[in-house]
This record gives C-alpha cells, sequence and structure tokens, in this order.
C-alpha cells in the first residue's frame, strides 16, 4: 500500500480536478474532458509499450489512430450496394492484382540470390502492376465516386455494430505496423522516429484523397451508436423519472406545476447528454481496464523482462540468445494496434470521420508528450500522462485567459495589448505543453510516476 | 516549333517552380544537417524555427512599408531579412542555452535531444503564434513579375508562355550565393575546417585544441541564417502560415535524409531531388505530348502519373526506399 501511495495520490488529485469541472463548469464538459482522457490513456499506453518496454521510437502514432478511424467506418456503415454494383468488380480485381504483385514479388525476392537483374525485374513488377492497377480500377473508381456523391459516393462498409472496430481497428494498425517494422525497424532510433512520421503522412494522404473508400474529406458523418440516442432518451419514460428523482429536492421547490414541468425538461436535455456520455465512459474504462491487466502482467512477466533487458543493452540480449529483431517487430506491432483501438474509439465516440483533422502535432507529438510527462516504462504513469496533458490542453484556455487578465489588469480594456493577448489565449495551450515537456525532462526525466523495476 | 512549344512548357510548369522550390528546401536541409551533424540530434523544430526568423523579417517589412523605406523594384523583405537573422539567432542562442546546453554537456543520447526538440517546437509555435497569428500572410512587394507570359509569347511568336516571378530568381540566386559562401566557408578556413573536424570526429578535435563553445555557438549562428533566409524565401514565393511551414519540416527532412545527413552538399542537392522528382511526378503531361506526339496519337488522358494530391507522400516514398537500399544517402553522409 504505501509504495503505492503516489499513484493513488495522483490519481486522485487528478479526479479531484476533472470533478472540480464538473462543479464549476458543467457535468458535460467534465465527462467530455474524462472520456477523452480515457481514449488518450489507450494511445498513451500503446506508445509506452513501444519506448517505455522496448525503446522504439514511433512517430506514427496519427497513422495508426487514423487506420482504427478508418476501421470504424468500415465496419459501421452500411454497404451502398450501387457502389459495388457499379465498381465494385474492378476494385476487387484490382486488390487481387496488387496481392498477386506482392506475392511475385516475394517470390523473386526469396528464390533468386541478388543481382542488378534481380533488381530490375522486381522494379519492372512493381512499376508494370501499378500501371495496370490504375488502369483496372480508373473507371471503377470514378464510378462509385460518381454514386449519389453528396451522400454517398464510395463503397460504404460492412454495416455491423460499431464495436467491433475496436478489434478491426487493432487489426489494421497491426498490419500496417508490421509491414513498418520489417521495412524500418532495422534504423537508428531517430531515424526510425523520422521514417515513421513520414510514412504515417503518407497513410494519411492515402485516406484523405481515397474517396472511394473513405470519402476522403467530405468525411463520414453520423455513424453508428453503441450507446443511446439523446432524442430518444428524453423520451423514455424511465429516463425522466429517474431525472425526476435525481432532482426531487430541486422540483420539489417548485410550487407552480407549468414551470416546474419547464425545469424538467431542461432537465431531462442535460441529463440525456451527461449519461450517454457516462455510458461511452463505461465502455472505455472497461477497454482501459482490460488493457492495463494485460500490460501489467507483460511488464512483470519473463517476457517483460527480456524487453527490458533488450532495452537497456541490445547486444547483451542478443548474445543471451533473444532475438532482438523479431521482438522488437512484435511490440512494435502490439503498440501499434493498442493506438489503433484508440483511434476506432475515438471516432465511435464523435459519431464521425473526418480523415482532414489527422494532424501530427495533435495525435503524434502531444500523444508523446502524454508518455513522457507521466512516466515512460510505468503503465500507470502512462495512463495519468495521458490524462493531465489533455486536461491541460483544453483547460489551458481558461486558465491562460485568467492568467491574461490578471497580467494586464492595469491596462484598459481597448489597450491594443490586452486585446491581442486575449485574442491569441488559444495558443497558451502549446506554450503550457512545451513548456511542461521542458520542465520534466530536466528536472524529472523518468516522468511523474517513474518506472519502478521490482528486483525479488 | 512544337517541339519548342513543348520545352518552354516544361520550363515553364516544372523546371522553374520545381528549382525555385527545391532551393527552398536545400536551405533548410542544409539546415538540418548542419544541427545534425555538429549538434548531433534530429531538429524536430526545424520547420518552427523557419517560422520564427520569417515572423520578423514580415514585422520589421511591415515597419519599413509603414515609414516608407522600399527596395525598388525588389521586395522590401530583402532589407528586413539582417534584422529578422538578429532576432532569430538570438533566440536560438538564448535558447541553446536554456535548453540544449545541459543535455550536450551530460552526453544524452540523440534521442533524448530529439524530444527535446519538441518541447521546443511547441513553444516556438505557441510564441509565433501568440505574436502574429496563424493566419495567413502575404509581405511581397515590388515588382511581380521578370517574365509575364504575354509578352514571353509576344516577344518569342510560340504558343507556350514562360512566365518567371521574381521571387523565383531571387530565391535561386540568393540559395546559390549563401550556399556558395557556406561551403567556401566550411572548406577553406580555419573555422570552418574545425567544425567539419567537430562533426566527424569530436574526441579528436577536442584534443586537437577545438573549443567545443565556439563550434556550437557558430554552428546556431549559421543555422539561424538558413533558417531564416529559407523560411523568409518560401514565405516570398508562396505566403506566410504557421502551419504550414510546420508541415515544411517533412520534405526537409526527407531532403536532409536522402542527401545523406551529415552531409551539407548533399542536403543542398537533396532539397533538389525532392522538389523536382515531386513536381515530376504529379505533373500531368497531357499537353506536353499534344505538341511532341503526331495528332493521330494524342493522349486522352492526362497522361498524370500520381494525382498532385499525392505530393507530399511522393518525398517521403522516396525517403523510404533511399533508407531502406542506402540508408546513408545518395551522397554518403554519416553511416547509421
Amino acid at each position: 500500500m504505501r509504495k503505492n501511495l503516489n499513484v493513488i495520490a495522483a490519481y486522485s488529485i487528478m479526479m479531484g480536478l476533472i470533478i472540480l469541472v464538473g462543479i464549476f463548469q458543467s457535468w458535460n464538459i467534465a465527462l467530455s474532458i474524462f472520456n477523452l482522457c480515457l481514449i488518450s490513456a489507450v494511445m498513451t499506453m500503446g506508445a509506452n509499450i513501444q519506448w517505455g518496454y522496448a525503446g522504439l521510437i514511433n512517430f506514427g502514432i496519427m497513422g495508426f489512430t487514423a487506420l482504427g478511424g478508418l476501421a470504424a467506418v468500415l465496419i459501421s456503415v452500411d454497404p451502398v450496394q450501387e457502389a459495388w454494383s457499379v465498381g465494385g468488380f474492378n476494385i476487387l480485381f484490382s486488390l487481387f492484382l496488387i496481392i498477386a504483385m506482392v506475392l511475385a514479388v516475394r517470390y523473386i525476392l526469396k528464390n533468386y540470390k541478388k543481382s542488378k537483374n534481380r533488381t530490375y525485374i522486381v522494379a519492372a513488377i512493381i512499376i508494370l502492376g501499378i500501371i495496370i492497377i490504375r488502369f483496372i480500377s480508373e473507371p471503377g473508381i470514378e464510378a462509385i465516386e460518381g454514386v449519389n456523391p453528396a451522400k454517398t459516393g464510395f463503397l460504404g462498409g460492412l454495416g455491423l455494430p460499431i464495436i467491433f472496430s475496436w478489434v478491426v481497428g487493432a487489426f489494421f494498425a497491426g498490419g500496417l505496423a508490421f509491414v513498418i517494422g520489417k521495412v524500418a525497424l532495422g534504423l537508428r532510433a531517430d531515424y526510425l522516429a523520422i521514417a515513421t512520421l513520414l510514412i504515417s503522412e503518407i497513410v494519411i494522404a492515402i485516406i484523405k484523397h481515397e474517396d472511394w473508400l473513405t470519402r476522403g474529406v467530405k468525411n463520414v458523418i453520423g455513424l453508428k451508436r453503441p450507446a443511446p440516442y439523446e432524442v430518444n432518451l428524453q423520451q423514455t419514460e424511465w429516463f425522466i423519472s429517474l431525472v425526476e428523482k435525481f432532482n426531487s429536492s430541486k422540483l420539489n421547490l417548485i410550487t407552480d406545476l407549468t414551470e416546474r414541468q419547464a425545469t424538467l425538461n431542461q432537465l431531462v436535455i442535460e441529463g440525456s447528454s451527461v449519461f450517454v456520455k457516462l455510458c461511452y465512459s463505461g465502455l472505455f474504462l472497461v477497454v482501459v481496464i482490460i488493457l492495463l491487466i494485460l500490460t501489467q502482467k507483460a511488464l512483470y512477466s519473463p517476457w517483460g523482462r527480456m524487453m527490458r533487458a533488450i532495452r537497456d543493452n541490445e547486444e547483451a540480449a542478443n548474445a543471451m540468445g533473444k532475438n532482438v529483431v523479431k521482438q522488437h517487430l512484435l511490440i512494435f506491432v502490439l503498440g501499434s494496434a493498442i493506438v489503433g483501438i484508440a483511434g476506432a474509439m475515438l471516432v465511435t465516440q464523435d459519431g464521425l470521420f473526418t480523415p482532414g483533422s489527422y494532424r501530427p502535432l495533435r495525435y503524434t507529438f502531444l500523444i508523446w508528450v502524454m508518455v513522457i510527462i507521466g512516466g515512460s516504462g510505468n503503465n500507470f504513469g502512462a495512463i495519468l500522462g495521458g490524462f493531465v496533458v489533455w486536461f491541460l490542453w483544453i483547460e489551458a484556455a481558461p486558465i491562460g485567459l485568467y492568467l491574461v487578465n490578471l497580467t494586464t489588469a492595469g491596462l484598459d480594456d481597448t489597450h491594443f495589448l490586452k486585446v491581442h493577448l486575449i485574442e491569441s489565449v488559444p495558443y497558451f495551450r502549446f506554450l503550457m505543453m512545451g513548456v511542461g515537456l521542458l520542465v520534466i525532462m530536466r528536472y524529472r526525466p523518468k516522468g511523474i510516476l517513474p518506472e519502478k523495476i521490482e528486483i525479488k | 516549333m512544337d517541339f519548342v512549344n513543348a520545352i518552354i512548357l516544361l520550363l515553364n510548369y516544372i523546371f522553374v517552380p520545381a528549382l525555385a522550390y527545391g532551393s527552398q528546401l536545400a536551405l533548410g536541409a542544409i539546415f538540418v544537417t548542419l544541427i545534425y551533424g555538429i549538434l548531433r540530434f534530429a531538429n524536430f523544430a526545424t520547420g518552427d524555427m523557419m517560422s520564427f526568423g520569417t515572423m520578423f523579417v514580415i514585422l520589421f517589412t511591415f515597419y519599413f512599408q509603414s515609414v516608407g523605406i522600399s527596395f525598388g523594384v525588389l521586395p522590401t523583405a530583402l532589407l528586413a531579412i539582417p534584422f529578422g537573422i538578429i532576432f532569430m539567432v538570438g533566440y536560438m542562442l538564448i535558447v541553446d542555452k536554456l535548453v540544449f546546453k545541459y543535455y550536450r554537456i551530460n552526453k544524452s543520447p540523440p534521442v533524448q535531444l530529439a524530444m527535446v526538440s519538441i518541447g521546443v517546437m511547441f513553444v516556438t509555435q505557441a510564441v509565433v503564434r501568440i505574436i502574429i497569428g496563424p493566419s495567413d500572410r502575404r509581405f511581397f512587394d515590388g515588382e511581380k513579375f521578370l517574365i509575364k507570359a504575354g509578352e514571353f509569347k509576344e516577344m518569342t511568336g510560340l504558343n507556350e508562355g514562360l512566365a518567371i516571378k521574381s521571387t523565383q530568381v531571387i530565391t535561386i540566386i540568393v540559395t546559390l550565393i549563401l550556399v556558395s559562401t557556406l561551403f567556401w566557408f566550411l572548406n577553406k578556413t580555419k573555422t570552418g575546417k574545425s567544425m567539419r573536424a567537430y562533426s566527424d570526429n569530436e574526441d579528436l578535435a577536442l584534443l586537437s585544441g577545438i573549443d567545443p563553445k565556439k563550434i556550437v555557438m557558430i554552428t546556431w549562428v549559421i543555422a539561424g541564417i538558413l533558417a531564416t533566409i529559407g523560411g523568409a524565401l518560401y514565405g516570398l514565393d508562396k505566403s506566410f502560415k504557421p502551419f504550414t511551414y510546420f508541415n515544411n519540416m517533412l520534405p526537409i527532412f526527407a531532403a536532409a535524409i536522402v542527401g545523406g545527413i551529415g552531409n551539407p552538399f548533399g542536403a543542398f542537392l537533396g532539397g533538389y531531388v525532392i522538389a523536382f522528382s515531386e513536381i515530376l511526378l504529379t505533373y500531368a503531361y497531357r499537353k506536353f505530348f499534344m505538341y511532341v506526339l503526331p495528332e493521330s496519337m494524342e493522349p486522352d488522358g492526362l497522361i498524370q502519373l500520381l494525382s498532385t494530391d499525392y505530393k507530399f507522400a511522393v518525398s517521403f516514398s522516396i525517403l523510404v526506399i533511399v533508407l531502406l537500399y542506402r540508408p546513408s544517402g545518395i551522397f554518403k553522409g554519416k553511416v547509421l
């Protein structure tokens, strides 16, 4: 108990802060912060597995998040029959050709010795393949994008419940990570960082511009929900009585019947959105807890010990007979898969998929700030980092506004400096993140909750 | 005649823009490569540092314009660049003293320094946005075109016009002057040689009496000059927007690595490699073939290898291929 005191203290302070937001601002805001904190926590767990356990830098978090989001779309949206009938064949045939191409290249690489001729043949296959695939897919893509472009213009998905996408998103992200890992894991640390960052940009470019698959920048809206809709809740009998019961003391003070009904309606509307958010919180909490148990078990298992050994001294671990390359690949895939889950959760919560919103600052660098501030190598630290940083990211504007008002209190309200500063309050969050990261890295390089290795 | 038209078409839409864009990338790439070679970390704050320098150039340009100073046909920004550089170098030296120095002295691994540079990136981004705002700004004045498309058509009697913007010419000339001065400095002067020695083998350089503090300071000064000029030229040619500058970091990194990181000449050429391949692969060649081929063989499609949406993706794919087959870059930088 005693040695976990700092963990408990840190988490209680964090929960206290969120509750304070609930009391002073509104429960709606507090819960939406809490939900995104949970999603961020899943992302940081993924990044922490890679960085904290194995010392791999993955700056491609944005790409894996987006793939998770794509999974949510492909799973939950109803299939667009018309689009399938006009262009489905071309797309499937192109897909088949891509697989054939990859297999052919693999076959050649495996069965022939390295030579100039081999390189030329492989290059020829790839170039020829791309030309043929473009030739075949182009009419199909055009036809699909022509189907009711204002509403669909894409193939749609499978029409399954969106919850399934959390698993599928993990598989998507893991698959991509497998490919990237095969290609890039041999690189030195900072090169891996740059390579993954750029590859994730390629992924985003594809998601943004392949309209037949994702609708691109036209966005997919109105995804199905695992939680009830507010509008339906507001007309449900049991929910109204539940709200009545919760607020009975407040309602009893009002004697006028019509006024009482109006207040109740207001409360029901507020309550419904809080209730929906609570549903999401419950779902996310389950995911976070399952992942936390799994990652904790892994960390203290022989496998976790081996990962730390590889992280701390690759050569020594290699000499002890551990397959460093294989383990790196494994952990890269696992971590990315977790990020993929988070991506699917994020789209599930928002109910829309906006490829244009995936930007490295928000989905890669901010997650890294979370991991570093929270404490890499310690799962509780990483989750806490997700909470703290997301909380500050949202609350930075109010805090910034307060600080600006405080420091410029002596100035006139129309003074140009004050006006300018108040206009730029939203950017204080960048300042806060940067300074926070620098201070933590300088004075507490292991994060708020540092990694503790128990030697038994 | 058709053949000349085709050549002019390529010059107008591919060669001149790629040369200008490549010069802007090259300056950034040399900046990245110098920091990597001498201070030994990948600087993720590159794009934002460039926007920081450009911001001061813009502020001074606006000031000069308001007091009525102008540079004739040339953009006023050229006058403002030296002042921008002063602020930029000052900022970089302060950042180095407050942030990077500690890790350098402790001999932290490069990864940690790269993380720290992310912190610097956030702070710089905030400072730029707080001072000048996130919106798009144009600060170009003076004569816009050196040759206008219409005038060129009249002059030569060709169908295709060749338009050369003055910013493109300025970009290319300034880059050439700057880069040749830099190479002269690195190869011929004593300080430059000691910088290269320090980059090559730190311990040996220290043994032979090279002062590391001086080397680091000069590196930051040169980096500041490159970042400010590169950023200002990009802003003059296109426009200034902090977010675009942050994104430009990615092709700049690609250029530096493709050219062989730690190798300034490689970075210089890498910039052009990236710029040309981006534009060559995404240009629609339909008109070109219409001029070159006989009428019966005219193409119906756009003859575009990749849609322009994939401009960035092209450079990153090149980078990935280079990393796979020649991790030290085309021009042999540090072996990784």
